[in-house]
């Protein structure tokens, strides 16, 4: 199963860690050899948690049939519970339907300060969403119980894939998997509110400005934040790079969420580098266009439109243990080195647990 | 003896819904109302002085009736008269202040100026926090129009401010004033039969009522109460944000998605036919919108408005009427659909 699938690494600190890593791995599969099989089929797949033994499976068993759905048992499933939709269910439905239709039509919902709009995004922007994430990418989440289920927390992920598809599927991976059912409240360049129609729906999803401002009035406030102190340099970075973390800025999200007194949640994914590789960098036409980087993939722009179209990748998106900001006295916020050194810390944790999830990954498309 | 107000700028709505409030209060023994053109409407008890802020005579008048509270409402958008030019606002708005602070600092018995502002001089950019605190400092400074008048004005004060310490300055952001007479022309823009928007772009909106915006100003205008401080700038808004074409349905008014370039000429040839102009801060604020935090307005200035930016909007709806798609008429249609689902 081993090097397939495995990316190869430039740094020798890394070639050494995958080593280890797969020293440790060969020892835990030998332990679990009986469980591996599973692994390929449609339930481990879906399965949030790694799978740990036969319950793990056997209680993912429900809402593992809509994945598996284009082939296999869920396709055989479909159908059944369509007529069951058909029956009472379908004028309940409408009824739901229409009367959303009503309010939104009439205006009669509510915005918060920052422009969300929660029935538009859970009704309209999520279900959009969720096939991209089910079907397209088959997103597996784990650790989403690292996220509190109340008050503020500021999740930290590393950004990659060129178009930021990574931070759509955050959002949906988790409103759809916390059991809170918490809303992801993400940080966005501010490109993203310079352009027509994509500013508009940012705000709507509850997208705001990455600035200190912004994500201390939400902390603040009990929400749950997301960045990706990366930013460009993530998102942006040529193929050969991929899954090597960027510099984190100057460490002002650890500041903010010191100031805040919420935790930092670091969260690794898995896949994104891999919808569009990006193998140049047309610089002058991207200064002519005003945009940090204009991508040269194998498709794009050769095959214009459609080859924007991301590769169907299989993701893995793991939220780590919350680091506590609360013991630091308030000046702390105010102190470079110990920022330095917490940026370093968050930093280190995204990027080991990346090594570590590629060492476990059998192959970027399965 | 009581206190001597006089007002800037009487022969507005709402300036002189200000001079009738502000000699209701017991304290105050005499208003006077100060504009070049005199006011179509009444101003009660309060005394008319048909005078030019721009004009030294104002620094007489606030000697010789020992003045010692003065409210600067004479900070406007639009020229009073509808084919006024723009030129002729900016001087008024910004040499008339800085005329009505030199003579302020002549009077011996000035102890209070209000200054109406309002949240323009945030600009909006994409570039800068969704919601704006006194502090911020905007990305991108307005370059122009009413906005950048409001800075130069804001400048002055706050120098005027640190020359006579001994008075208390309160500066008074406004988000756009809805209400039953107020025109702002946000106002005006919201009774157009069809909004014109920008293509793109959804912005957030605040709102304050007049009777909101009259009330603090009476507040500010007046003696401090116990544990608030009235001295400083603060930001007046409504709770709450809508966004404009959430704004559009409730008025039951389409909008009409225009490319922001075609916007802008769209508004010069509104202007051209005599009609409501959509003057360049205004397509700003169409563009990215702007909200502001009111922490300080409850926390320090000590005003809970009555109203919020919904109940500001709803108000203004009942007054003006809907548009010609009323969020009634777009609910029976909905229904008459449902029946229609339900039975065919």
């Amino acid at each position: 199963m081993a090097d397939a699938k495995v990316i190869p690494f430039d740094d020798d600190r890394a070639r050494g860690a995958r080593r280890t890593k797969r020293g440790a791995l060969a020892s835990v599969g030998e332990q679990a050899s009986a469980a591996r099989p599973a692994r390929r089929g449609p339930l481990a797949e879906r399965s949030r948690e790694r799978p740990s033994g036969a319950e793990g499976g056997a209680a993912e068993g429900g809402p593992a049939s809509t994945p598996g759905g284009g082939r296999g048992p869920g396709a055989v499933a479909r159908p059944g519970a369509l007529e069951r939709l058909l029956g009472d269910e379908w004028d309940r439905r409408a009824a739901r339907g229409l009367s959303f239709l009503r309010r939104r039509l009439t205006g009669e919902y509510e915005v918060d300060d920052f422009g969300y709009d929660a029935e538009l995004t859970e009704q309209v922007l999520m279900s959009l969403l969720r096939p991209v994430y089910d079907a397209y990418f088959r997103v597996e989440v784990r650790g989403i119980e690292n996220i509190p289920a109340d008050g503020g927390a500021l999740v930290v992920a590393n950004h990659s894939g060129t178009l930021p598809w990574d931070g759509l599927m955050l959002q949906v991976a988790v409103h759809d998997h916390h059991p809170a059912g918490r809303h992801l409240r993400l940080l966005a360049a501010d490109l993203v509110f310079v352009l027509p129609v994509v500013g508009e729906l940012a705000r709507k999803a509850g997208h705001t400005l990455a600035c200190a401002e912004d994500a201390e009035r939400l902390l603040t406030r009990g929400e749950v934040v997301g960045v990706m102190p990366e930013g460009f340099k993530g998102v942006g970075k040529p193929f050969a790079d991929r899954y090597k973390l960027q510099r984190f800025g100057r460490g002002g999200f650890v500041s903010t969420a010191l100031r805040a007194g919420v935790p930092i949640v670091p969260c690794s994914i898995v896949g994104a580098e891999e919808i569009h590789p990006m193998l140049g960098n047309a610089r002058t036409l991207a200064r002519l266009l005003g945009l940090p980087y204009f991508p040269l993939t194998p498709t794009f722009p050769w095959l214009g439109p459609l080859g924007a179209v991301p590769l169907p990748t299989k993701w893995t998106i793991q939220f780590g243990e919350p680091i506590p900001t609360d013991g630091y006295e308030p000046e702390a916020a105010d102190d470079p080195v110990l920022m330095f050194h917490l940026t370093d810390q968050v930093r280190e944790k995204i990027q080991h647990t990346l090594y570590k999830l590629l060492v476990q990954r059998r192959s970027v498309f399965f | 003896m009581g206190r001597v107000v006089l007002v800037t700028g009487a022969a507005r709505p709402l300036a002189g819904r200000f001079v009738r409030r502000v000699q209701r209060e017991p304290d105050v023994d005499l208003v006077l109302a100060v504009d070049t053109e005199p006011p179509a409407h009444r101003l009660g008890a309060a005394e008319f002085v048909r005078a030019d802020i721009q004009h030294p005579a104002v620094g007489k008048l606030l000697v010789e009736r020992s003045v010692d509270t003065v409210v600067h409402l004479d900070v406007n958008a639009t020229p009073p008269v509808r084919r006024g030019s723009r030129a002729a606002v900016k001087e008024a708005n910004v040499i008339g202040t800085m005329q009505l602070l030199g003579a302020c600092q002549k009077a011996p018995a000035v102890r209070r100026l209000v200054v109406k502002s309002s949240t323009h001089v945030y600009g909006g950019a994409p570039r800068d926090p969704a919601v704006c605190r006194e502090t911020t400092v905007p990305k991108e400074l307005p370059g122009g129009g009413f906005a950048k008048d409001l800075l130069e004005v804001e400048g002055y004060v706050r120098g005027f401010a640190r020359r006579r310490p001994d008075i208390a300055v309160t500066v008074l952001r406004f988000a756009d004033v809805l209400g039953a007479r107020a025109g702002s022309p946000l106002a005006e823009y919201l009774t157009l039969p069809v909004l014109p928007t920008v293509f793109g772009y959804d912005p957030r909106l605040q709102f304050v009522h007049e009777d909101d915006a009259l009330a603090v100003l009476a507040l500010a205008a007046g003696e401090p109460r116990r544990g608030s401080l009235a001295a400083g700038t603060f930001n007046i808004a409504g709770d709450g944000v809508v966004v404009l074409s959430q704004c559009a349905r409730r008025l039951g008014r389409p909008t009409l998605p225009l490319p922001l370039p075609a916007l802008t000429w769209a508004g010069a040839a509104l202007r051209g036919v005599g009609a409501r102009e959509i003057s360049p801060e205004h397509v700003r604020l169409l563009t990215h919108g702007r909200v502001v935090d009111t922490t300080a307005m409850r926390a320090i200035l000590g005003f809970e408005p009555e109203y919020t930016t919904a109940d500001a909007l709803a108000d203004f709806i009942r007054v003006h009427g809907p548009g010609p798609l009323p969020p009634s008429t777009v609910h029976r249609a909905v229904d008459r659909l449902q029946e229609a689902v339900r039975h065919g």
